[in-house]
């Protein structure tokens, strides 16, 4: 019988992604990781006594315009709202946040699937507010507290419940990193917790023919793609096996939250919703409502650009490039601009894509940057691209060339002379060799004439003789030729 | 020095007829012989301000530039930053608490060549209408010390009738700078809520403190909001004075305004003491001779406006007052065995029991289920005070009304009975919940020798007119230029 159970995914994902604006949401401490302990601070993000916050413009900037990607509806007026709670990494006690009155609302992002499918993931909401400060339990009887974050801008995206898999989850992760990155308003860096998760996961079980849905779990903070998917698969079977022992479903049981266990690979019990916090929301009277003019937005508008998931579409349709290729590419928005150059410079982006992603992406793991990283030149690529269209040089001599053009930012074609790659073309040159290794060579030259079994392995024997005499240079296209048209 | 007013005081010392050493020396004095019946400060800074006194001296002598308020001896209450001495807000939890910065209205002070003698004691974090409920020590009335001086502002007030400073600074979220001016026979003004900057005043009720003078005579109010008010970068609810310009309030300060149109409320006044009502109306009938109309008028919503602010002032207070905690700064409990006691016992400890009460109050009215029928209804009803207001001044200039029902009241008279004491202040708080600035000055002394106060309350960023209507009855009385028989 629980062999026969079927059942439904259903998540919604709550992302908080730090905004990378210069300085902090309402004070003007820079926003910097990895510098000293609380050395990123002042009155105003310690919450001392009577200091007031100020708002970031650049902050309310950064999250419309990643708002309007996920094709919101921007608010015509919003709000700062208090949010209590005690905890020693939150100075005031409170966190400025949006409660009622979100910057944005009612939206969606598409997320790629296997083999170019695309699936809508709606957005409920995505509003600012400030973060939090790190509390360190080192060995002994205390506990420290580094404030340099407190204050940090996050924009926080709360997704309808409308993925259906872990690894639809991954994707719009995925696809959302790579979104706010190409906006430039966040690092997106997950060492550096500037992406943190959490999934809000139950399922719709099918047994006996009835439906029965499990009690929602919300599992917090998880900070790398990988714990987010395998939480969310955990889940998956914790839920099934929970539901077939206790047979707890949403009506009889309490939604709860759950901690991911990064070690043992769990989600461990938090707490239940009876005991939830009530975080007496009221709107801060020390700031004044945000009111968007037209003219502010269509500025921010202005800023929008081609986001990832566009140009990928658009690499298949337009450029014949595969979709994972095209995903390569738009991986990240400097290769993807690099690559849009040296198509723009006039050469074939398909072999402008392989230069990039099979040279350009090996040099940039071996030197672990990105390929945009690696200071070539757009029209070098371009031109390195169409010497190997045009036979000039070998396919397999494009990577030589590539490295070489990494460490020496020459041209493509000085380099090839240099390493001698300069493929012989000249017809009357190869004939000559042609000539002398069919002399050479009576018995091959016969298996292809007899056109039997051996016609097409003495063909590639011969011409592999005028390759090893013309030392690899001979284009192996204008050998064929010729060679074909002696023998045929 | 007694009978000198700041304005007086800092022209004489900029004539050279007196020294600021030789003025500040003589305030000392009066400290030195007063103080300890009066305890009007929580400290006083002898050292600093004779160095700053000897400063401006020397400054004046040389011929060089000085400030608005070269060589004055003020005084601070203790809930505005100071980066000189503690900032204790009269709480045991904040006794130790030095601020790294000035409050703006502390920094004007000091660039306007004020000299800071001390800072006033108060009622704990500004809650109370007594000074009894300060933390730290007991203020009495100069006129009757077996009555208290109001509050919260109590020290400010008393030291200046007490001939400890020449003006002082006070904060009002609810009558604390107009009524302890009315109980100590002194002009105290309540600017609008935005015309001073609030950065560096330790919050109670943000939405409604805003810092003002309290004075001898309303020219030195004049004086002093020509040093405090206007637009501070630093408090996003200061306003921009493109919206609401400053104005030099001294310029036409003793121009009297023609055919002054002026308003009384009957019905409000009716539970005001006797005296009160006798003392008002003769101030009325002195309008009148000086031309004015005096016309009746209702304000319908005036009655609710206790409990409004009740709500109001005591959920933001709530908020405003989570983050003293004893993790970051302040009072921490030696007895705490966890994060959680340390709270809980830091705050059990450190806080008076007004200040818990009001505390408790704020946060059950925010809490979830009671939000809207607390908090919600009370923004409500401060909406419709705040229509009652509009509606008043298309009738008139100004309305007067007592600016507390009694007199001075006997210290110990009311600290058990929470309610009848937050009833002194049904005049004065109808003016925070609008925004509207109000003004006390002496108008009459009741049987017992006690300073009645008359309040003046007027459209919102009328400041100049404000004081020009107060200026108008001061010439025609001699009720500020009484002192208490402690100084003679």
């Amino acid at each position: 019988m629980s062999s026969e159970l079927q059942y439904k995914v259903i998540v919604g994902l709550e992302i908080h992604v730090q905004l990378c604006t210069k300085s902090k949401m309402f004070c003007s401490c820079a926003v910097e990781f990895g510098q000293p302990p609380n050395s990123r601070v002042c009155p105003v993000c310690l919450g001392m006594p009577g200091v007031l916050p100020v708002m970031n413009k650049q902050a309310v900037e950064y999250a419309v315009l990643a708002a309007m990607a996920l094709n919101c509806e921007i608010a015509e007026h919003t709000k700062w709202d208090r949010k209590s709670y005690y905890y020693p990494d939150l100075p005031k006690n409170y966190q400025i946040s949006q409660y009622d009155l979100p910057l944005s609302s009612n939206g969606f992002i598409e997320i790629p699937l296997e083999e170019g499918r695309t699936k809508r993931i709606g957005i409920i909401r995505a509003h600012l507010e400030e973060d939090a400060g790190k509390n360190l339990h080192p060995a002994g009887n205390f506990s420290q507290v580094d404030l340099n974050r407190t204050g940090t801008p996050l924009l926080e995206i709360v997704t309808e419940p409308d993925m259906s898999s872990a690894a639809e989850v991954r994707a719009l992760a995925v696809e959302l990193q790579r979104m706010v990155r190409y906006l430039s308003v966040s690092e997106a860096d997950m060492q550096k917790g500037h992406m943190r998760f959490e999934p809000n996961i139950n399922l719709v079980i099918t047994k006996d023919g009835q439906e029965y849905k499990t009690p929602i779990v919300e599992v917090k903070n998880l900070n790398s793609f990988r714990a987010l998917e395998k939480s969310v698969n955990y889940e998956i079977q914790r839920q099934i096996d929970e539901f077939l022992e206790t047979g707890k479903t949403i009506e009889t049981g309490n939604k709860s939250t759950r901690g991911w266990d990064d070690d043992r690979e769990v989600t461990v019990l938090q707490r239940e919703k009876e005991e939830a916090p009530d975080y007496r929301y009221f709107p801060d009277p020390d700031l004044v409502p945000v009111e968007f003019t037209n003219e502010w937005l269509d500025d921010i508008r202005s800023r929008l650009c081609e986001l990832p998931i566009e140009r990928q579409t658009r690499y298949v349709n337009e450029y014949k490039l595969s979709d994972y290729d095209a995903g390569v590419l738009t991986a990240e928005r400097l290769t993807s601009d690099l690559f849009e150059k040296i198509v723009a410079k006039g050469c074939d982006p398909k072999r402008a894509c392989n230069l990039l992603t099979q040279e350009g992406l090996r040099l940039a793991k071996e030197r672990n940057c990105s390929v945009s990283e690696l200071g070539i030149k757009a029209e070098n690529v371009a031109k390195l691209a169409n010497i190997v269209e045009a036979g000039d040089i070998s396919a397999s001599a494009s990577s030589p060339i590539f490295i070489n053009m990494v460490e020496t930012k020459k041209d493509p074609w000085s380099i090839a002379e240099e390493l001698n790659l300069i493929q012989k073309s000249d017809a009357g040159e190869l004939e000559t060799i042609v000539d002398q290794v069919l002399t050479e060579n009576p018995k091959a030259v016969d298996d292809v004439k007899s056109g039997g079994k051996k016609n097409k392995k003495a063909q590639g024997f011969l011409l592999g003789q005028v390759m090893q005499k013309t030392k690899g240079q001979a284009n192996p296209k204008i050998v064929s030729q010729i060679l074909a048209k002696k023998l045929g | 020095m007694e009978n000198l007013s700041a304005i007086q005081l800092r022209d004489k010392i900029a004539a050279g007829q007196i020294s600021s050493v030789e003025a500040t020396t003589a305030i000392f004095k009066n400290i030195e012989e007063r103080e300890p019946t009066i305890g009007a400060y929580i400290s006083t800074y002898h050292d600093s301000a004779l160095e700053k006194a000897a400063e401006v001296d020397k400054r004046i002598a040389a011929g060089q530039e000085v400030g608005r308020l070269a060589g004055v001896p003020v005084a601070v209450k203790d809930n505005m930053c100071t980066t000189f001495g503690a900032t204790t807000c009269a709480s045991k939890i904040l006794e130790n608490f030095h601020a790294p910065y000035n409050a703006t209205a502390v920094e004007k002070l000091l660039s306007a060549d004020a000299v800071i003698v001390g800072k006033t004691n108060m009622d704990e974090f500004a809650m109370g209408s007594s000074t009894e409920n300060s933390g730290l020590k007991q203020t009495v009335n100069p006129w009757d010390r077996s009555r208290v001086p109001g509050g919260s502002s109590g020290g400010s007030a008393a030291a200046v009738v007490g001939g400890l400073c020449l003006a002082a600074l006070g904060s009002d979220t609810g009558g604390s700078i107009r009524q302890p001016a009315g109980f100590c026979g002194v002009v105290g003004l309540k600017p609008t809520y935005g015309r001073v900057s609030r950065f560096g005043l330790v919050a109670y009720g943000s939405s409604l403190d805003q810092i003002g003078p309290i004075t001898r005579t309303a020219a030195d109010a004049a004086l002093m909001m020509n040093v405090i008010a206007g637009h501070d970068p630093a408090d996003s609810t200061s306003v921009d004075e493109a919206v609401a310009p400053v104005c030099d309030y001294l310029e036409k300060l003793d121009e009297p305004i023609e055919k002054l149109k002026i308003a009384v409320v009957p019905e409000f006044v009716t539970g005001a003491d006797q005296q009160v009502q006798k003392a008002l109306a003769e101030a009325i009938d002195i309008y009148k001779k000086l031309g004015a109309e005096v016309i009746e008028i209702t304000m319908p919503h005036l009655d609710y406006a206790i409990a409004a602010y009740y709500v109001i002032a005591t959920a933001e207070a709530s908020s405003n007052l989570a983050r003293y905690d004893g993790v970051h700064y302040g009072h921490r409990s030696e007895n705490a065995a966890d994060y959680v006691e340390v709270y809980s016992k830091s705050r059990a400890e450190a806080f008076g029991k007004e200040v818990k009460r009001r505390i408790m109050l704020g946060t059950y009215t925010l809490s979830s289920g009671y939000y809207d029928a607390y908090y919600l209804k009370a923004l409500k009803v401060r909406n419709l005070i705040r229509a009652d207001f509009t509606h008043a001044f298309e009738k008139c200039e100004a309305i007067l009304m007592p600016v507390s029902p009694t007199t001075a009241f006997k210290i110990g008279e009311k600290v058990d009975d929470p309610l009848t004491m937050y009833l002194s202040d049904i005049y004065t708080i109808a003016a925070n919940l609008a925004g509207v600035p109000g003004i006390s000055i002496p108008c009459g002394f009741d049987e017992s020798d006690l300073p009645i106060g008359l309040q003046i309350l007027s459209p919102a960023f009328t400041e100049d007119k404000l004081l020009r209507i107060a200026r108008m009855y001061e010439m025609q009385t001699d009720w500020h230029t009484r002192k208490p028989s402690l100084i003679n």
